[in-house]
């Protein structure tokens, strides 16, 4: 069972009701539970929309998007009904959040969906979790059940002539389809592979409807931005980086976790403090912000990091999905670079040539290079292979894979090059076994 | 097209319950093959993975080819069309993972099962796999086992969670001698 932690500059807003036994629906209500839906009812869409847009909400799936400014673009008229598709296929490593929401708070996930709907007016929602969740796809399950019986989810939610119909959707073991096309198409029993844009879902997405795809995060933040207002959620934040974020912080810090804190709180606070510091009181060699997918920081570079969209992005890297990862300094940088592109290399998809063959010839290099076969060209090369792996497809996988690696070869010469003299890895920590051929 | 009853309608390999939960499952869409990549993955944790016979039927329910069914389930990493063990064993070794000692998890696992990666042992237990994150990243190491979730494992655990699933399998009285 996944451990919760708390530190006293934590802002509960979305993680306020873990621990609470929200997954009961009378619980769920006694905590302040499907206000935000009444009051949106009350209200109508505008209204909701232009709170979205002062909340100042960015997309946690990584993009960082205006959440309030997706649902704008959501045409009034439409000749195909509209719908919300929540994105739950969470799998960027070093992410976890929308685990402990699909498990504490399946609720909340349920009312910001009816807000997404009644805001764009779409009569149908689709939560859609990996594969691999089952035991939480079983929770959500059971949590729609019970709204359907409460009246919160039907033909007349809430006693109203409004309509709001959830689906819950498994899939099957993809990272690809966390790309929003990709999911859309996973949802309609098809490969998950990602569609040329435009159109975008928000006029053209599921069964050829407007579409408003949304991190499942961002979503359960939804009704409390409702109940709290806008601008109060706001200001908890950073200018243009609204609200709390769900922080996942793994690796070698001492006190791992799911923590929400304040859009830009320090980085360094957060691995030093939040977390407790480097495990065994060794030093940090760098920290992956925001995923898998966003560039290596050095710790020079950590310095004055806050953690919002604008200032990780001026340090060099990325916020992505809220996965700090913290390496210590007996990590080897190579085989670190080679686990993360074996990754990529796996979860292509293959349609995009560069990203097929690009991630596959990285890995290749990577593992000869890894185990002591390497040659000083090919130091050059891989980071040649991926600048041009760079803007070359049509979803964002193939510079997932590439911009890790750049930023590993960059900042981690020395390594690299320390890896030339003929023998496997000089990094490798003592009685680890060596990571060959993965 | 029609999924109706034909006359020559083979023997269905799904149980009742299966296939009443195909049958609620396709009304609830706006379109039948959404049901397909669930479908798929129900029918495998049935039969233990997708037989000609599964792919056949799921084909069949939803009115698609046998070649849409197998285009579509070969590229999710979580069906599979030979049988693993009863209890498969998915060890995450990545980033987060790794930098918690995945990799002397999955060691001790090969040691104790006797097994390499995708091997079954040969009771048909267990079966062990090496997969990509399963998001657990701050409860790492972790591993899945079928579906349930191990977290916060060292290789000194490992023989303590074989030992529980078969138990398990005595439980159900369909061990072989452990």
């Amino acid at each position: 069972m996944p451990r919760l932690v708390s530190h006293p500059d934590e802002v509960k807003i979305v993680s306020r009701r873990f621990g609470m036994g929200a997954t009961n629906i009378d619980r769920y209500i006694e905590l302040g539970g499907y206000e935000a839906v009444k009051k949106c009812l009350a209200q109508g869409p505008d209204w909701i929309v232009e709170e979205m847009k002062a909340s100042g909400l960015r997309g946690r799936g990584g993009a960082g998007f205006s959440a309030g400014m997706k649902w704008s673009f959501v045409p009034k008229q439409s000749a195909k009904p509209k719908y919300i598709l929540v994105n739950g296929d969470e799998s960027e490593p070093g992410t976890c959040k929308d685990h402990l929401i699909f498990l504490h708070d399946p609720h909340s996930v349920i009312e910001g969906t009816i807000v997404a709907g009644l805001a764009v007016g779409a009569k149908m929602g689709f939560i859609y979790l990996r594969g691999e969740y089952r035991y939480l796809l079983e929770i959500m399950e059971r949590a729609v059940a019970d709204a359907y019986d409460r009246g919160f989810l039907g033909k007349n939610i809430f006693g109203t002539e409004n309509e709001f119909q959830i689906i819950t959707q498994t899939g099957a073991g993809a990272y690809e389809v966390g790309e929003e096309s990709a999911l859309m198409e996973s949802l309609e029993g098809k490969r998950g592979i990602p569609r040329i844009k435009p159109p975008f879902p928000a006029v053209v997405g599921l069964y050829g409807g407007p579409t408003v795809i949304n991190n499942a995060e961002t979503i359960a933040t939804v009704p409390h931005i409702i109940n709290m207002g806008g601008a109060p959620y706001a200001a908890v934040g950073t200018p243009r980086n609204g609200g709390t974020r769900l922080f996942c912080i793994s690796g070698h810090v001492e006190r791992r976790g799911v923590y929400e804190l304040p859009m830009g709180y320090s980085l360094k606070k957060m691995i030093y403090d939040v977390a407790g510091g480097i495990s065994g009181g060794r030093k940090l060699k760098a920290v992956v912000p925001g995923g898998s997918s966003t560039p290596v920081l050095l710790p020079e570079e950590i310095e004055n990091v806050g953690m919002d969209f604008d200032q990780v992005g001026k340090a060099g890297s990325m916020l992505g999905s809220g996965g700090v990862v913290v390496i210590d300094d007996q990590t080897c940088i190579v085989e670190f670079a080679l686990r993360t592109i074996s990754f990529y290399a796996h979860e292509s998809c293959g349609w995009c040539i560069p990203c097929r063959e690009g991630t596959d010839w990285l890995k290749k290099s990577l593992t000869r290079f890894h185990a002591g076969f390497g040659t000083r060209s090919d130091i050059d090369n891989i980071q040649y292979l991926a600048e041009n792996m760079l803007g070359r497809t049509f979803c964002p996988l193939g510079d997932a894979a590439a911009m890790p690696t750049i930023a590993f070869v960059k900042k981690f010469r020395k390594e690299f090059e320390d890896h030339l003299n003929g023998k496997p890895c000089p990094y490798a920590r003592e009685g680890v076994p060596q990571l060959t051929v993965v | 097209m029609s999924p109706k009853k034909a006359k020559s309608e083979p023997a269905s390999v799904f149980s009742p319950a299966l296939a009443a939960r195909f049958d609620a499952l396709v009304q609830k869409y706006p379109v039948r093959r959404s049901a397909l990549i669930p479908m798929l993955l129900y029918a495998q944790d049935e039969v233990g993975y997708l037989s000609d016979a599964v792919v056949a039927e799921i084909a069949r329910r939803i009115g698609i080819t046998e070649l849409e069914v197998r285009n579509v389930a070969t590229y999710y990493s979580m069906l599979r069309f030979k049988p693993a063990g009863e209890f498969n064993i998915q060890v995450c070794t990545n980033i987060s993972c790794m930098l918690r000692g995945a990799y002397e998890v999955y060691e001790r696992f090969r040691e104790e099962l006797g097994v390499g990666p995708n091997g079954v042992t040969a009771d048909g237990l267990f079966s062990l796999e090496e997969v990509e994150c399963i998001g657990a990243c701050c409860w790492a190491p972790a591993i899945q086992v079928n579906y349930e979730f191990h977290d916060e494992l060292k290789p000194d655990l490992v023989p303590g969670i074989l030992s529980g699933y078969r138990g398990k399998a005595k439980q159900k009285g369909k061990t072989p001698d452990a």
